[in-house]
């Protein structure tokens, strides 16, 4: 961690660079999404443009770059629960995928609905 | 009574209480986010069909680039007291609580838009996950807000009185409003370009 | 009850005089909106106490119904209105009330407060040798946050409507249209920012505010216990809190985050988009649920393993096994949740996968339970009140877990799952399992807290009427659940012929036991208030125990120590070969 006002200093330049480049990668995934990929490719290059300017925003701005073990232990942890949560409760119900969620029994989706008797 | 290491960092770990405390409060955000997320995956994968072009992309990339501002800046109001220079930090600071605002009245006609179409959260899952996570993400922009008047008012009395701890707590109020930044880069192509 | 007192004359030492200066605050500062650890834990374990009974007696009124369906309930049954049970006979929206608020205020409202914020916040701290947690003013607020969401839920029978009617898992679409709900989700939403404000406390607190040669091998298991129950707080807690806010949505804001498309009620369509998941909820309710759990049972292995360490004059067995198993344990907790969720159409797949590391997690339960048992093996057991509790946890937990296992396997979770078998299982972990835990730690620092101990005749009497009464309802429902009676049946059962006979029966002799039960805790709610007062008056060092706390004064001052507290050796240092007393206190220096 820098105490020093000359350290400081020195990555105040490294502030204003990253600002720039988050503010560019802002602009490519703009363009990106013009270009009209499909959809898993599109996902994908999204994905990994905002995790790029995400690891900038950790690394540099919140210090991640250089901070201790504890923090970086608590954040392994958290993140192995995050990837487990988006994506274990997919596993699921992946047979279900593309095809609307319907209570059973109910008419399809978009016809008038028929009255159930219970 | 003085709770130890408040200030000062302790040897062995090298941490002050609240920088550990402020990094496990945003992990549990990162879990909240997460749910809202995993959220997001299963009522699109569940979808025969999804929205696209109902949002701003123009809106939602302005927004974007001041939010990115607002964190250049919060960083640098924390640097500038770092290297003592009480006016620089007063300016940045007062700043990054300027784009939130701006931030927030953005969001504010874009919200109006929608409602006035009636297209609100009770339209399509679609438009209930965006108004859920952009409004979550909004009141969290709100609450850096209220901080950073309080620090701007009469919380900036502690860096007179203990110019190291205000230094601190500057700095935890940065790793926040990083964070917060740090959502809407995923936010933001996940709901307005994908 | 917000206010603590804490009187009862304090041993020889001035417990108010210290070295540290301090303002005179006035009542308001000092025991209602304390800041001090100590007051905090006593005003979350009396109202966790208060909840606990209060969720208790809800069941007492449920057990009427299911002894005897239909009959009108004695005493109160024409005090409780129309909507509840009419001529006094108890109706079945009143009845899911009960049933659904009974599991809400038991787990969130009496033992993890009481487990958590009151052990955790009173002792943890003092065993570690520090002045306080480290966040004193928002350990104050999560007390305080706490007490609005009980509030809110308490308020929720009072409401159009009544209380949450859904179970306490709230499973969609139900949920979404019934009643009650509202306010049990705002209630939870208070009590999760509490629980997650004092999740990140406890750890900051044990990570930086550990005494001078307090290394981690050095901590006694009920720390290493709280900080695990701590991680899972502060990580699973947050979806659920998101659910909640989705659930909210769905209701008040016409959302279908949850619901299904082409859902009728009562014959008419709901007007809602459709296209949500009610497996969703379930996804996240139970990332949260499954770690809670785990929430439950770590404090009261912590305090088991303090009086059981205490009351062998032996150090713990297998204390780094133990410590392995804990922070296992806390991790395998996050990737089991499904097992809650066999029977919502999974593929065979991911079934296996959640039975996996189902089987898995039962290993380091099992090596904790086998390290404490093996702890009393050559022991001088010493049969102090706390320590009958202690004991009567090993065998108990026992069942408990041995009954899961039927359930955490989906080929027989089939048949159980939904059942009385079900409530029988938890019920063993939770009630002869962790509240017992909790009375032994009451007994075991109710004298630090306020420098007496408490009756032990009315002790004794306490725990055995309390062990034969608890075992005695609950041991009778495998029967009933295997015997293929449903949870959450307003009559009981009583109108499926499969039922009738020895399944129904049951439920009688289940009801007089958990009256019965009721009447015995009597002897403890007296001798909790009268010892106060005029409990036998103690040294600092009662039980003759090694860990820090019992180095500081009964009870212990504002900041705690009277002079800072240096560790020299490790938590459990009894009848150490060649040492004249057979216990050797963590904070004693070497002799020259």
């Amino acid at each position: 961690m820098q105490s020093d006002p000359a350290e400081v200093k020195k990555t105040v330049r490294k502030y204003f660079m990253i600002g720039a480049a988050l503010l560019l990668f802002t602009a490519i995934t703009v363009a990106a999404n013009l270009i009209h990929l499909a959809v898993p490719l599109a996902i994908t290059v999204a994905l990994i443009i905002a995790t790029i300017k995400g690891s900038m925003v950790a690394a540099v701005f919140m210090h991640l770059n250089h901070e201790k073990k504890w923090i970086y232990a608590s954040l392994m942890l958290t993140i192995v629960f995050f990837i487990v949560l988006l994506f274990v409760p997919l596993l699921t119900i992946s047979d279900t995928f593309g095809t609307h969620i319907s209570a059973p029994g109910a008419p399809a989706h978009g016809e008038s609905g028929q009255e159930r008797k219970d | 009574m003085n709770i130890p290491y408040t200030v000062e960092t302790r040897p062995d770990t090298g941490l002050a209480n609240g920088k550990l405390g402020i990094w496990l409060f945003l992990a549990s955000e990162v879990m909240l986010f997460g749910a809202l997320f995993s959220t997001y995956i299963i009522l699109r994968t569940g979808a025969a069909e999804w929205p696209h072009g109902e949002l701003s992309v123009l809106l939602g990339a302005i927004n974007t680039v001041i939010l990115i501002s607002s964190s250049v800046t919060m960083v640098m109001a924390w640097a500038s007291l770092k290297m003592n220079e009480w006016s620089k930090h007063r300016l940045y600071l007062i700043l990054t609580f300027v784009l939130a605002g701006v931030f927030l009245v953005n969001k504010y006609f874009e919200y109006s838009e929608h409602l006035a179409l009636g297209e609100g959260p009770w339209a399509s899952t679609f438009l209930a996950i965006y108004f859920t996570l952009t409004g979550l993400h909004g009141l969290h922009i709100v609450g850096g807000m209220v901080v950073m008047a309080y620090f701007i008012g009469p919380g900036a009395k502690m860096a007179k009185t203990s110019p190291e701890q205000f230094t601190n707590r500057i700095e935890y109020t940065g790793l926040y409003w990083h964070f917060v930044d740090l959502v809407w880069i995923f936010l933001f192509p996940v709901l307005y370009l994908l | 009850m917000e206010h603590v007192a804490v009187p009862g004359k304090p041993t020889g030492e001035h417990a108010h005089e210290h070295a540290h200066a301090h303002e005179e605050l006035g009542f308001l500062w000092k025991y209602v909106f304390s800041q001090d650890h100590k007051v905090i834990g006593i005003q979350y374990a009396i109202t966790g106490l208060l909840f606990l009974f209060f969720g208790f007696t809800l069941m007492m009124i449920m057990r009427w119904q299911l002894a005897y369906p239909g009959r009108p309930i004695p005493l109160i049954g024409g005090l409780l209105g129309a909507a509840r049970a009419s001529q006094g006979i108890m109706l079945p929206e009143f009845y899911n009330q009960l049933g659904a608020m009974h599991g809400t205020i038991m787990v969130f409202l009496g033992v993890v407060p009481l487990a958590v914020g009151g052990f955790g916040n009173f002792v943890t701290p003092l065993q570690i040798g520090a002045p306080d947690m480290a966040f004193p003013k928002l350990n104050m607020m999560s007390y305080w946050m706490y007490f609005i969401g009980g509030v809110v839920m308490l308020a929720s029978f009072l409401m159009p409507g009544g209380a949450a009617q859904s179970g306490w898992t709230s499973y969609p679409p139900l949920a979404v249209i019934s009643d009650g709900q509202t306010w049990w989700l705002v209630g939870m939403i208070f009590l999760i920012t509490s629980s997650l404000l004092g999740a990140l406390n406890f750890i900051v607190t044990i990570v930086q505010l550990r005494a001078k040669g307090l290394s981690w091998m050095r901590l006694p298991f009920f720390v290493w216990a709280q900080l695990v129950t701590s991680f899972l707080l502060l990580l699973a807690f947050p979806p659920l809190e998101a659910a909640g806010v989705l659930q909210l949505m769905d209701r008040l804001a016409g959302t279908s985050f949850f619901m299904p498309s082409g859902l009728v009620v009562s014959g008419r369509p709901l007007t809602v988009s459709g296209g949500g998941n009610p497996i969703l909820w379930q996804h996240l309710f139970w990332f949260l649920a499954h770690p809670e759990v785990y929430v439950l049972i770590l404090p009261g292995m912590g305090i088991v393993s303090e009086v059981i360490a205490n009351n062998t004059r032996k150090p713990l067995w297998g204390y780094r096994a133990m410590v392995y198993s804990l922070i296992f344990l806390g991790f395998m907790s996050f990737i089991v949740w499904a097992h809650h969720m066999f029977m919502t159409g999974m593929g065979t797949t991911m079934s296996a996968f959640f039975q996996t590391t189902t089987m898995i997690i039962s290993i380091p339960s099992i090596v904790i339970l086998t390290a404490l048992l093996l702890s009393l093996w050559g022991a001088s057991i010493r049969f102090t009140t706390p320590m009958l509790f202690a004991l009567a946890f090993l065998p108990m937990f026992g069942i408990g877990g041995l009954t899961g296992l039927p359930l955490g396997l989906a080929p027989s979770d089939i048949h159980l799952h939904d059942t009385y078998y079900v409530i029988g299982h938890f019920h063993y972990v939770v009630a002869p399992g962790t509240i017992f835990a909790l009375f032994a730690g009451i007994y075991y620092w109710f004298p630090k807290a306020t420098g007496r101990k408490l009756n032990d005749v009315l002790g004794r009497i306490h725990f055995w009427g309390s062990l034969v009464c608890i075992n005695l309802i609950f041991a009778p429902m495998f029967i009933q659940g295997l015997a293929g009676m449903n949870r959450r049946l307003y009559d009981g059962g009583q109108q499926y012929t499969h039922l009738q006979g020895l399944p129904m029966r049951l439920h009688i002799w289940i009801g007089m036991a958990a009256w019965t039960l009721a009447l015995f805790q009597l002897p403890f709610i007296f001798n909790f208030f009268w010892s106060i007062w005029r409990g036998q008056p103690v040294d600092r060092n009662p039980w003759q125990a090694t860990t820090l706390e019992w180095s500081a004064p009964s009870p212990p001052g504002h900041g705690n120590f009277l002079t800072e507290p240096v560790v020299y050796r490790g938590p459990y240092e009894y009848s150490v070969p060649g040492a004249v007393k057979d216990f050797t206190p963590q904070f004693e220096p070497e002799r020259a």
